[in-house]
């Protein structure tokens, strides 16, 4: 018998046997694919205009344009409309991540990553990942920036974090959304283009950026349910003190029911498109 | 599960996809030995693509069997990805990203460790001539380095077997010649390599076997020489000085025994089918010596068109069942 023959199959093979990836895999597999979203931003930092001056104009818009007609003084509606904002900063930015994905689909770089041996779901989160980064310099640019012309954390910076953190957990439920938007319309520019008769009516028939007292009954009665009016209530109260656990148990509701159905579905749309 | 053994790297049976009532595969059989390069011949919409993804895990086949590497492609496709490269007709490499940084992205992916993918990432780029370009977007370079960048990210994970989907459609001819460098030299390093592709030419700078498919389904397959000359080989056309001697040309041809010698007056061509290369000599050689003025003289292989109508009008010959011995690939 030959030295060859009592060699065991090559070492590889017992590699190739195994078809699990395991947990640390799939995080360095998420880590890689974000460090690629992150390359991507810094590559086209246009793509980061969106997150970086959107919170400056609105500020500034809504503030000088609305603010002394909607609240007396542009102190108060700062202190009014500037939590509801925040709450939807994550709304906003997660509705870019469909955009992404659609335009990903668009190129041949997603075939590729689906005949590398990962985990599916590791182009989702990475997406995720990415946007959370970014949603987090949107957040500190508009805080910063409303500080600037008079905005008044009234608890402390424990409560401005929940608020953060809300608005992030919303942000993530939507991103799903996001994704099946992405994955199910035929270009990027439709996407936003859904994306915006979406988000618009949902921002403005809220408490975001008015009192819905003086609006119309069936528009007080959307406002009531519309998830983003809970949202800038949960919010205004963690910057400007008041009681919380209803406003966040709705947001806590809807984050979850919205993820509870639609990431199996976003999960499932993309497993089909393979 | 367990891994089939067989010398065979790919072994698809009676492979079925239908798009609707789009009949993409129509029960393809073919087999790629070890080692080798199986040329799969089609025009566009024969299947070719629709091939590459069902083996490649990115499609579901409806019917049919098909092995790459011994993985089954529906019941071990984690496995299966681990032995396959694939190079699409479109790069899909990350546009915005460097060629460094593309290459890098992968080797991650495929669990190498940093430094390991680092140093895979900075040996495929020299490889493919990319050292200098390696740190600017991707979206910066040219169809051909594009091309090359793909390759490259087919190989950073040692594949065993290659899929190469038309590679070179839309190169121009240098272009073109630098991806059949890159391919002939994978292959001398051992990798299988299935390549679709519409150019005849290609094919036979190319491929050991060959199978040509049409309409989802094998219409022949064979070596290239086999198949080659089942087609006609190849025509030689020769363009006199004097047009006017066009006919006294063919006619000393014939005297000679080249009876396959036709003339065209409105092109002021002589064609002649030939298979070997010695009756090329053969040809020159009788209008030489016979004093005639040659101004140019060019060989052209059949195209893809002339492949298809000489296999479909021979006679007797029903589609996917012709010539059974032809089936292995000859190297």
């Amino acid at each position: 018998m030959s030295a060859a023959t009592l060699n065991p199959a090559p070492a590889t093979i017992g590699h190739l046997a195994d078809p699990r990836i395991g947990l640390r895999g799939n995080l360095r597999h998420v880590g890689a694919l974000t460090r690629r979203n992150l390359m991507r931003i810094k590559a086209d930092p246009e793509s980061m205009l969106d997150a970086l001056l959107v919170p400056i104009i609105f500020t500034v818009l809504f503030v000088y344009v609305f603010g002394g007609a909607v609240k007396g003084s542009q102190q108060e509606y700062i202190q009014y409309m500037i939590p509801g904002l925040l709450g939807t900063t994550g709304l906003n930015l997660a509705m870019a991540v469909g955009t992404g994905l659609n335009s990903d689909f668009q190129t041949g770089v997603m075939d590729r990553f689906r005949t590398l041996p990962i985990a599916r779901s590791a182009v989702l989160l990475s997406k995720l990942a990415a946007e959370v980064l970014r949603g987090l310099v949107s957040f500190t640019i508009l805080i910063g920036f409303s500080t600037i012309l008079g905005l008044q954390i009234k608890t402390d910076f424990l409560h401005l974090l929940a608020a953060v953190g809300l608005s992030l957990l919303f942000g993530m439920s939507i991103v799903w959304i996001s994704m099946l938007l992405g994955m199910s319309l035929r270009s990027a520019q439709a996407v936003q283009g859904v994306s915006m008769v979406v988000i618009m009516p949902l921002q403005f028939g809220s408490s975001i950026f008015a009192p819905t007292s003086t609006m119309p009954g069936w528009l007080q009665t959307f406002t009531e349910y519309n998830p983003l009016s809970a949202l800038a209530d949960a919010c205004r109260n963690l910057i400007n003190g008041g009681a919380l656990t209803h406003s966040v148990l709705i947001v806590l509701i809807w984050s979850v029911t919205i993820t509870a159905i639609t990431a199996p579905l976003a999960v499932a749309r993309f497993r089909k498109r393979t | 599960m367990t891994r089939i053994a067989t010398e065979n790297a790919v072994e698809v049976r009676g492979l079925v996809k239908h798009y609707g009532n789009t009949k993409a595969l129509d029960g393809v059989d073919l087999t790629v030995r070890q080692g080798t390069v199986l040329g799969v011949l089609g025009p566009n919409g024969a299947g070719k693509t629709t091939l590459v993804r069902v083996l490649s895990t990115l499609i579901k086949p409806d019917a049919g069997t098909a092995y790459v590497g011994g993985f089954d492609v529906l019941r071990q496709p984690k496995q299966l990805r681990r032995t396959i490269g694939l190079t699409g007709q479109y790069a899909s490499v990350d546009e915005l990203l460097s060629g460094y940084e593309n290459l890098y992205l992968i080797g991650r992916l495929l669990d190498l460790p940093g430094k390991a993918a680092k140093a895979r990432a900075g040996e495929l780029l020299e490889r493919f001539s990319l050292t200098e370009a390696a740190k600017r977007p991707a979206k910066t370079y040219s169809g051909g380095m594009r091309r090359r960048l793909d390759l490259a990210a087919s190989m950073i994970g040692r594949p065993k077997v290659l899929y190469l989907d038309e590679p070179t459609t839309g190169l121009d001819p240098r272009t073109r010649n630098e991806v059949w460098d890159e391919v002939q030299r994978m292959v001398a390093e051992g990798t299988t390599v299935l390549l679709t592709t519409q150019y005849m030419e290609e094919a036979e700078q190319l491929a050991h076997g060959l199978t040509v498919i049409d309409k989802g389904r094998v219409i022949a397959s064979g070596g290239v020489r086999e198949l080659k000359a089942q087609v006609g080989g190849r025509t030689v056309q020769v363009r006199p000085v004097h047009p006017a001697e066009l006919s006294e040309m063919a006619r000393c041809l014939h005297d000679c025994g080249i009876t396959a010698a036709t003339v065209s007056e409105d092109t002021g061509l002589l064609s002649v089918q030939i298979t070997e290369d010695e009756e090329l000599t053969a040809v020159v050689g009788v209008l030489g010596t016979r004093g005639f003025g040659i101004a140019s003289i060019d060989t052209k292989l059949p195209s893809l068109d002339e492949v298809f109508l000489a296999i479909t009008t021979k006679p007797g010959a029903t589609p996917a069942t012709t010539t059974p011995m032809l089936k292995e690939a000859v190297a």
